[in-house]
């Protein structure tokens, strides 16, 4: 009954979904507001549809409704009731259903503006957030229905396919057919069950989501031939919430990966993986070059490629997740719903480009890029490194498929593959980073750049030396940390500089001259704070990367395994219930430097009984220097004669985390709204297009 | 003349990274290859590395925990993702190569700790090489279990 109405909602949804799209364009095309404000309407009524469809899917899976397929894969009966609404997002069809009701958010969020200057906007954002819903909701309502129900005949017996496999249907598949209720559920994967896996889906698909934001507003300027930068100054915040989300996803799975997999490492790169990062890599070389589009009026055709470019890489990027078409680690099923999604990605994809190509002439740059070492010029090389990065990344994805297309044989690209190509181009982003900031818009030269630079560089070699000397010798560990010293130099001398000025120019003290300074200037020095936690995350990756240390071995009761300066003794083993089903097998060692007693350490095995799944769970002792990190592989339980551990000394690895929050504080701080952000006039002047353009655009 | 120079910055750029990927790919490329396709390459492959998937046979796995070794056959699973449609999905694929006793099985040694997903029919993806006796050293081991409802029958239903 609930699950026949979460059914027929989200259908008449996908219905309205439909029908928003096909008024907004007819009302576009006859001037009828009447019909573009129905369009409105019909999306503003997305939202609390998909609302009732999800709380109905919630209500099923929290009053244990094993009857609904979905239910039965994805919870038990022995889970707690927050892990069974998160079950929500925790299997395929589900997901789909959370995707739209994001989506259909943000749209009416988007939608409930003032649109006062933008009216010709507003169909065609309409059309795009619509048609994108209505894309995800038809996944929904005719491949992936988590509503479908098992059903037993009328002798009693489950109907199921040739194979075996139970029929999951919405309606009776024969006559005199019952619903059929299995006892209990498959239950949710342990490796699922991590409060940071719980997040971390969520805050990904914010971030997905909300670049739709503003691309819908990049295909409206173009259908429109308003392409002046009106559609960047509505969306920048947009991009900015949406870059916050999607690097907030990528940390918490890194950390997730770091807590819960036990292989000492928090980034595999694996395609999944690399799906999230794909996005974020254009997403970023996107926040750069809008920002030429608005100080120089440049870069115009290359922003609108990035957006779009951006839209297909989050489509593709859930797409990937979605599909079996890829080995990994992540256990989403294979289903049908690839072939759609691909469709979905090539029309939209080809649509946006020919889009493109038709408004080509109207999106010249106002002026021409002069000096090599310009702003402009170091922001462009910016952006060519960071695609550089994405063409890295899609490149190791396809290439099993596409070697197996050409040679008949899958050939597959690992970790090595991706570290040797994307490190030269992280140093150049490095780089970059260091010079960028310094440099002028229109015109720089080497020797106004190194005036600026050279006493941060100097700085940087002392550091780097010294770091030789007490450190390391690893040469590619002495570079990064040479760039990694200088950046942060260079950095912090920008708001040194710009705080020394205001206190000349205007006699404030040190503390009001630095607030007032990064307050009047959130965007900029919010980039520069980012900066600095890129800085600090690159310390950590640096540290795991290069000089990561391990032992094992099986020790009995009171005796201990050394590493990297700490000693590790094996006290006692103990095993008790859980409180979530589980049968816990925890050990407890105790953690000395030398003599010295630091604390103690509890490596633990958790086994899930109803899915019949171990899961290892580290005991680490994080510290600014390096992070201690033990497994626990085995203990015998019949005799004294101990239990097994797998030691990693991580070096800085915990600074990869704090540059992590920071980072994230950095976002906030240049994302924060204005009190007066849409008072704030554009450069009204460069509306100069006519009005033609408002009645003959998109013909 | 301003223009000159943006284009062939642009240029050597490009040429740089399309060098860094090419030489990458070569240097790390590594063949995937099904357990029958391994068994036929067999000695020309020796001391390369790797890539093979098969189905994990549960009653072939040993760990000796003081040595951390671990050593497990998986049987052969089709690598075409069409394949696998056909015969009723991955879990059907991976059930039926472990019952079924002449399938081609590879023997593999790997030296860690023993990964939580190891267990009967799961899909095992592993790097490492060939030795002369026919044994695969794996360097990495991904396992991946399939989600089973698919043949997971609820028949216990009252």
């Amino acid at each position: 009954m609930v699950a026949d109405i979460g059914y027929g909602v989200i259908f008449i949804a996908f219905l309205v979904a439909l029908y928003s799209v096909g008024a907004a364009i007819y009302g576009d095309r006859t001037k009828s507001a009447g019909w573009v404000e129905s369009a409105r309407r019909a999306m503003l009524l997305l939202w609390p549809l998909i609302s009732i469809s999800a709380a109905a899917l919630i209500y099923l899976l929290v009053t244990n409704h094993f009857e609904v397929s979905f239910v039965y894969e994805v919870i038990s009966r022995d889970m707690p009731t927050y892990l069974k609404i998160t079950a929500w997002w925790g299997g395929q069809a589900g997901s789909l259903v959370f995707w739209s009701w994001l989506m259909s958010a943000f749209a009416s969020l988007v939608t409930l503006r003032k649109w006062d200057r933008d009216r010709e906007f507003l169909p065609w954002v309409i059309v795009v957030t619509s048609l994108t819903t209505a894309f995800f909701l038809a996944l929904v309502v005719f491949y992936e229905n988590p509503f479908a129900e098992f059903w037993r005949g009328p002798d009693g017996k489950l109907i199921a396919d040739a194979s075996g496999n139970a029929i999951k249907s919405m309606f009776a598949p024969m006559l005199n057919a019952s619903l059929a209720i299995p006892t209990d559920g498959n239950g949710l994967n342990p490796f699922l069950r991590n409060p940071g896996m719980i997040i971390h889906p969520p805050m990904l698909y914010l971030g997905f989501v909300s670049f739709v934001i503003p691309f819908a507003f990049a295909i409206a300027a173009l259908i429109t031939g308003r392409t002046d930068d009106r559609w960047i100054r509505i969306t920048r915040r947009w991009t900015l919430w949406a870059w916050l989300f999607l690097s907030c996803g990528l940390v918490l799975g890194s950390r997730w990966a770091y807590d819960v997999l036990g292989w000492g490492g928090f980034w595999g790169w694996d395609p999944v993986e690399i799906a999230a990062l794909m996005p974020w890599l254009t997403g970023t070389a996107f926040l750069h070059s809008v920002m030429i589009q608005e100080k120089r009026g440049m870069l115009k055709q290359w922003n609108m490629l990035l957006i779009i470019l951006t839209y297909a890489l989050v489509i593709f990027g859930t797409f990937l997740t979605r599909s079996g078409i890829l080995s990994s680690v992540h256990a989403f099923a294979e289903s049908a719903i690839g072939p759609a999604f691909f469709t979905f990605i090539g029309i939209t994809f080809v649509g946006s480009i020919a889009l493109l190509i038709y408004r080509w002439p109207d999106l010249r740059g106002e002026t021409e890029m002069k000096s090599m070492l310009s702003r402009e010029a170091l922001f462009l090389l910016n952006n060519l490194l960071f695609i550089s990065v994405l063409v890295v990344c899609f490149w190791g994805v396809v290439f099993p498929i596409i070697s197996e297309i050409f040679t008949g044989q899958k050939v597959t690209v690992g970790p090595p593959f991706y570290q040797t190509a994307t490190g030269p181009l992280f140093a150049g982003l490095m780089l970059l980073m260091g010079v960028a900031p310094l440099s002028a818009w229109g015109h720089s030269s080497l020797k106004t750049l190194g005036r600026a630079i050279w006493k941060s560089v100097i700085a940087a070699l002392v550091i780097t030396i010294f770091l030789f000397f007490t450190y390391t010798a690893n040469p590619i560990a002495l570079v990064a940390f040479f760039l990694v010293a200088m950046v942060i130099l260079v950095t912090l001398q920008e708001f040194w500089r710009g705080t020394a000025a205001r206190m000349k120019a205007q006699s404030e003290n040190a503390f009001t001259a630095f607030w007032r300074l990064v307050g009047r200037d959130r965007r900029r020095y919010g980039g520069y704070v980012i900066h600095l936690s890129m800085m600090l995350m690159a310390i950590g990756i640096l540290g795991i990367n290069l000089f990561q240390i391990q032992t094992q071995g099986t020790v009995p009761v009171n005796s201990s395994l050394s590493l990297g300066g700490y000693t590790v003794k094996y006290d006692s083993v103990a095993q008790f219930p859980g409180p979530d089903g589980q049968q816990v097998t925890r050990a407890v060692v105790s953690v000395y430097q030398g003599n010295n007693y630091l604390g103690d350490l509890y490596p633990r095995i958790d086994y899930y009984p109803t899915e019949k799944q171990n899961m290892t769970i580290p005991g680490d002792r994080p510290t600014l220097k390096d992070d201690l990190y033990i497994i626990l592989v085995d203990w015998q339980p019949t005799s004294t004669n101990g239990a097994t551990f797998k030691i990693f000394v991580n070096p800085l690895v915990n600074w990869l985390w704090i540059g992590a929050i920071i980072f994230l504080f950095g976002i906030i701080f240049a994302a924060w709204p204005d009190r007066d952000a849409e008072r704030v006039p554009a450069r009204s002047h460069h509306i100069h297009q006519p009005d033609a353009n408002q009645t003959g655009a998109a013909d | 003349m301003g223009r000159t120079k943006f284009i062939v910055g642009g240029v050597l750029i490009l040429a740089a990274v399309i060098y860094l990927i090419f030489s990458a790919t070569k240097a790390n490329a590594e063949y995937f290859l099904t357990v029958d396709e391994l068994k036929a390459k067999g000695a020309t492959l020796t001391g390369q590395n790797v890539r093979i998937s098969g189905a994990v046979v549960g009653n072939t796995i040993q760990y000796d925990p003081n040595s951390l070794t671990l050593t497990f056959d998986v049987a052969q699973v089709p690598g075409d993702q069409k394949e696998v449609d056909a015969e009723g999905g991955l879990a059907a694929v991976l059930h039926a190569a472990v019952i079924d006793p002449n399938r081609a099985r590879l023997k593999i040694i790997y030296n860690g700790p023993k990964p939580d997903l190891l267990k009967d029919e799961a899909q095992a993806i592993m790097t490492g090489h060939l030795d002369s006796n026919g044994v695969f050293h794996a360097d990495e081991l991904l396992l991946k279990c399939p989600t089973k409802y698919q043949e997971a029958v609820p028949n216990q239903a009252g």
